[in-house]
């Protein structure tokens, strides 16, 4: 195994092209530094509602409102789409076939369709307790961070619709296969954020 | 030179024009620190020009070394007495911090007054619980008294400061701060809110009337028989937003106040008061 | 269908005619309204003049082609730069309206409202950090660096050009404010409560929240090119500890862009969400808490404050050492100390609310923590001045800004360390001593620094000189206003005077208050000299050209290509040999030796891209400002199509043929050995033609 191959793990683009590697190297460095400042915008959220954990404000309790049956059903679903994701890599590095790349980046999408469905329900179910945003500090704060990993499930889904086209389209051209790298670290860094949502919000709904 | 500056007539609300003990201390500490950072800018000042100017390219009197560029005696010295220098005044702060912490009794013969303060659109409320009387924008102490202030705010964060006494602590909604002040001798000093809340900012100033033991006593007699009453047209008028051209007094002031003002921001408040921050979806 | 004009009017949400200014004006024509009206025309007519001047000199599809969709860093850096100094002319005009003000208001209201003179100091802080200073030192950088360290481009140009975009388009919004609607009156920090619906149920703060929210963005994505570009891109032996420091600062600078805007993002954005959806991150009560504000805004707001000041430094480091003719004293002691500032920088957010009620210990720490970041500036300072020791030291304008900058910095570092203590600061918090430190280290520090940096690079950008006499003309104006406008704060602050006071009561400030408006208008003046100078270098472009591109006898890397600098920046990506790459070729005279071989270039093509996501968000936050949902919604779902659409653009770098690279190589080469080499005593005089004379 060169060097080369061992910078990307998960990405083939060949030994041949060391300009194509560079790029590489670039781009998937960059992508990461946007995690680090993604991660700090979830961080101030996790410090923000454990500060405001208090303010319930008379209102809804995290025990009161968290549905944890559907809380764990919600974090099998994202681990296994990480998974899933992985699969999708294992298949495009080693060239096992578009086919079989974009049944793994389908089944991906399902199950981050199916956790934002369950996620959406546990929301109905909140406000239909009266736990909206506006009514306490700390609903406040839940809604800030809760729902903006929702957000990027949304758009991480979105993201795999465009590549599973791009896949079809430009078969595994150099930036399809490095957009589907970064794409992959943004999927299993949405499952460490929501590991982190499930231990230090869901969690609270047993206390 | 500072005590200089005192006296000139824009300096008259200073801290340089201290009348307690804890703007007093405070001054001392400001004028230490100055003293020193004199002596740590000095150097740099001197060198500056002088090194500048001698080494001007049209000097041909001067070394020219383009590649000198290190020297272990001059890191010595750029890197290790700053150092010292912050140590030292790192005691200096630890020690004035703890000492001067605004929320810290001072330490007194006297006994302690309390007073309530409650930061308002754009006035203030002074109460005192133990004599039962209220004022606004009107804050009368006894000289040589420590007096503990314990202050939240009606509306927006603001800060009180008494420049002549003590240093500003922030108010806040829902939440109580302290401050602890002392005049020395009688007299009349300005208070004011300095963070920034609107309109009416720039007058929300208050006099602050350190009286003598005596006289204060008389001023408490006076509020209580000619103030006015605190109804509930004066309560609501509190949170109306206002410039008040004269100091308001209250013959009395209902048990509890204070913290009726502070239970408006809490769910548990008294059905009475609506909460003007509630937006229900 | 009948369309009713109710029905318009939802169309455009809460815009009604009293929303402007002129109308407002007109219905009450008193001073302040007509002084709102006036600001407004100004920026009407200013951009129609624009529109039909560039109509005129039909020059739309050349600015269209080589400047809003370049990618190029060098083109990019320059519009920041312009940008700066757009909103640079507005600002510093508040500023001078706000000191007449407080000069003519002792007992009298004045010329403006309290609320006009709030809106005022909020516009004026919020542009010249966001929308100045901030664009000034990208602008700088992205000039500046890639040439420094040997690459042709930044990591990602067309990202590069989005952040360009996003800070226009806040721009863009602040400009808005002066004709439709007003802007905040919460400060340019914008605190809560008093900028909730609560308080302030007009659309002011949502006008700050959005302009800073797309500028935070743009920071935040340009720090992330940054840091990758002087990661990734530098040129082969270019090692980090060769990298100029400059190169270091704006490192430094990235980092802290990319942990400290997020902070600002969320702070903004919980804050929207308290005004739009009725949140309760920030109000009074309901479990909401202030205090939280506090905290994230000023976790962005320290490291900003040395995101603004370090690639100052950083022009301060390459000026010195360049116009002393002499390494850099201390290079090691420089990085060390750099990195110190920026790591320490995170540690001390605390001391902007000594006030806010935290036990002693907590205050004392942060007390602490806040001197020890003076032990690394001033080492910088002696840093400097020991490279100006055994130097060959020439008085040049940007030379003559860094002595300034080191002997009026330390004043501002005094103030600081009394500030750090927290007994001395509940004296003077909140007050214009406050106003008088900040602006101390923002006006010597930064602005000189950009000044400074602009001046020498301008050659480097243009291919002529900046007119010398014009430019120390400016220089005093800057240094002399400065003291003026500000030492008197010093002294109001000291006596107690809060900042944002629209109205003063003791007639003894007044003398203060007229010798800080007389610095204001000098400080106007040295704008006003700026653009003298550079309009005057324009005229007379001919004779101060400098086409080999070396005009101050240069030690980086910058300095080793035409000027101006071709677009791919170096025909064959440069050998690092040694710190001062440049310098250390000129001693061994083979600065100009033509390469071996050329090989093709590959470039970015232009995109349209950025200009439509910038567009795109101008006109969302426009929508959310005004709750006109369509116009909120729509942009957002264009800026998504424009992303997904640019995802499938294959063919977005076009090539440079070797042959023609090595023709203007060549042609470069030529001009270099017909070129008289000057001495440093001819620096400033029209034989310069960027060629350097072999120091002997």
């Amino acid at each position: 195994m060169s060097a080369n191959e061992v910078k990307h793990a998960g990405l083939n683009l060949g030994d041949t092209d060391e300009v194509t590697h560079e790029q590489a190297g670039e781009g998937i460095f960059g992508f990461w530094v946007f995690l680090m400042s993604d991660a700090i915008v979830f961080a101030l959220l996790f410090a923000t509602y454990g500060v405001m954990l208090p303010g319930t404000a008379g209102g809804p309790t995290p025990a009161s409102e968290y549905d944890m049956k559907s809380a764990f059903i919600e974090t099998l679903l994202l681990l296994t789409s990480s998974f899933t994701f992985g699969l999708a890599s294992i298949a495009m590095k080693h060239e096992l076939g578009r086919v079989r790349l974009q049944f793994w980046l389908g089944i991906t999408l399902l199950l981050g369709l199916a956790f934002l469905g369950f996620e959406l329900h546990d929301f109905a179910s909140m406000f239909s307790d009266g736990a909206y945003g506006s009514r306490s500090g700390y609903l406040s704060s839940f809604f800030g961070l809760v729902p903006l990993h929702g957000l990027h499930v949304f758009f991480g889904s979105l993201w795999i619709v465009v590549m599973m086209v791009q896949v079809s389209w430009f078969g595994l051209d150099a930036r399809v296969k490095i957009n589907l790298l970064r794409l992959g670290l943004f999927w299993h860094f949405l499952d460490i954020v929501w590991v982190g949502i499930f231990s230090v919000v869901y969690l609270q709904g047993l206390i | 030179m500072f005590l200089a500056l005192a006296g000139c007539g824009a300096f008259h609300d200073s801290f340089f024009n201290a009348a307690g003990p804890i703007a007093g201390q405070e001054r001392h500490l400001f004028i230490i620190v100055s003293i020193v950072m004199l002596f740590v800018i000095g150097p740099v000042l001197i060198l500056t020009p002088i090194i500048a100017w001698h080494y001007r390219l049209s000097n041909t009197k001067h070394a020219y070394r383009p590649h000198w560029s290190f020297s272990w005696i001059l890191e010595f010295f750029i890197w290790v007495p700053p150092t010292l220098i912050v140590i030292g005044l790192s005691f200096l702060l630890w020690n004035y911090t703890h000492k001067l912490d605004p929320y810290r009794p001072i330490e007194s013969s006297q006994p302690t007054l309390e007073v309530r303060a409650v930061s308002l659109d754009w006035k203030w409320l002074f109460i005192y619980p133990r004599q039962h009387v209220a004022t606004v924008n009107m804050l009368a102490i006894p000289a040589g008294r420590p007096v503990h202030i314990e202050m939240t705010s009606g509306t927006v964060m603001q800060s009180l400061m008494i420049p002549q006494l003590a240093g500003q602590i922030y108010t806040m909604g829902g939440m109580t701060t302290q401050l602890h002040i002392q005049a020395d001798h009688p007299g009349t000093y300005t208070g004011q809110n300095t963070q920034y809340n609107g309109e009416g900012f720039a007058k929300q100033k208050f006099a602050v009337n350190a009286l003598a033991p005596q006289q204060f006593d008389e001023w408490i007699a006076h509020v209580r028989a000619t103030g006015k009453p605190f109804d509930a047209k004066a309560y609501h008028h509190l949170f109306e937003k206002s410039v008040e051209k004269q100091p308001i007094l209250f013959s009395s002031a209902p048990d509890g106040l204070f913290q009726r003002i502070l239970d408006r921001y809490h769910p548990t408040a008294r059905a009475s008061d609506t909460n003007p921050e509630v937006i229900r979806p | 269908m009948i369309v009713h004009a109710h029905d318009f009017f939802t169309l455009l949400g809460k815009i009604d005619l009293h929303s402007f200014a002129f109308v407002r004006a007109w219905r009450d024509p008193s001073l302040n309204q007509v002084i709102a009206a006036g600001a407004a025309s100004m920026v009407v007519i200013g951009a129609i003049a624009l529109v039909l001047l560039i109509t005129w000199l039909k020059k739309w599809r050349y600015l269209w082609d080589e400047w809003l969709t370049s990618l190029d860093h060098k083109k990019i850096g320059i519009m920041y730069i312009v940008l700066a100094f757009v909103m640079l002319s507005r600002a510093l005009i508040e500023a001078v309206l706000m000191r007449t003000q407080q000069a003519m208001a002792v007992n009298t209201p004045g010329i403006v409202s309290p609320d006009h003179f709030a809106e005022l100091f909020s516009t004026h802080g919020s542009i010249m950090i966001f929308f100045v200073a901030m664009p000034l030192l990208t602008g700088l950088i992205n000039f500046v660096m890639p040439q420094q360290i040997g690459a042709r481009d930044v990591s990602f140009p067309l990202l590069n050009s989005v952040s360009l975009w996003l800070t226009g388009a806040g721009a863009g919004l602040m400009m808005a404010s002066l004709v439709i609607g007003k802007f905040s009156t919460g400060g340019w920090s914008g605190y809560p409560p008093f900028t909730e619906l609560t308080y302030n149920a007009g659309v002011g703060p949502d006008y700050w929240i959005w302009a800073v929210t797309l500028s935070s963005l743009g920071s935040t994505l340009t720090g992330l090119n940054f840091a990758v570009t002087i990661y990734k891109k530098r040129a082969p032996g270019m090692h980090l500890m060769r990298l100029p420091l400059f190169c270091w600062t704006a490192l430094c600078t990235s980092i802290l862009m990319i942990f400290a805007m997020p902070p600002l993002t969320v702070a903004t954005a919980m804050l929207a969400l308290d005004r739009y959806l009725g949140f309760h991150f920030f109000t009074n009560g309901m479990g909401g808490n202030m205090m939280n504000y506090a905290n994230l805004f000023w976790l962005f707001g320290h490291p900003e404050v040395y995101i603004l000041i370090l690639p100052a430094f950083g022009v301060y480091s390459e000026v010195v050492s360049a116009f002393s003719s002499k390494r850099l004293y201390g290079y090691t002691s420089l990085v060390l100390a750099t990195m110190a500032i920026a790591v320490l920088s995170f540690t001390v957010w605390l001391h902007h609310f000594f006030t806010m009620g935290q036990n002693a210990d907590i205050n004392g720490f942060f007390g602490i923590a806040t001197m020890t970041i003076g032990i690394p500036t001033g080492v910088k300072i002696y840093d400097w001045i020991w490279t100006m020791f055994r130097g060959e030291v020439r008085f040049t304008v940007p030379m003559l800004y860094s002595i300034a900058f080191m002997m009026t910095f330390v004043l501002g570092g005094m103030s600081g360390i009394l500030l750090a203590m927290p007994p001395a600061d509940y004296l003077v918090h909140n007050t214009l001593f406050l106003v008088a430190h900040f602006h101390n280290m923002l006006i010597p520090g930064m602005l000189y620094g950009m000044i400074a940096g602009y001046t020498y690079w301008f050659p480097k950008a243009f291919g002529f000189r900046l007119h010398e006499g014009w430019g120390k003309a400016a220089f005093v104006c800057w240094v002399v206003g400065f003291y003026l406008a500000f030492m008197p704060l010093y002294a109001l602050g000291l006596a107690g005077v809060a900042r944002r006071t629209h109205e003063l009561f003791d007639p003894a400030f007044r003398p203060w208050l007229i010798v800080a408006e007389v610095g204001g208008l000098i400080l106007l003046t040295g704008l006003a000299l700026l653009f003298v100078q550079l309009y005057v270098s324009i005229r007379d472009r001919e004779n101060n050209r400098v086409p080999v591109g070396d005009p101050w006898d240069g030690r980086g890397l910058e300095w080793a290509n035409a000027a101006p600098a071709p677009e791919y920046n170096f025909a064959l990506i440069p050998q690092v040999h040694s710190r001062d790459t440049f310098a250390w070729r000129k001693e061994h005279d083979c600065a100009y030796d033509p390469p071996d071989e050329y090989r093709d270039i590959e470039m970015p093509r232009n995109s349209m891209s950025g200009v439509i996501i910038g567009v795109c968000g101008g006109l969302a936050g426009f929508g959310l400002v005004w709750h006109i949902w369509w116009l909120a919604a729509l942009p957002v779902l264009g800026v998504i199509a424009t992303v997904i659409a640019r995802s499938f653009a294959r063919d977005v770098h076009y090539t440079i043929p070797a042959a023609k690279v090595a023709a203007e190589h060549g042609e470069w080469l030529r001009l270099i050995r017909e070129t008289r080499p000057v001495d440093r005593f001819q620096e400033t005089s029209p034989a310069n033609r960027g060629l350097a004379a072999r120091v002997p």
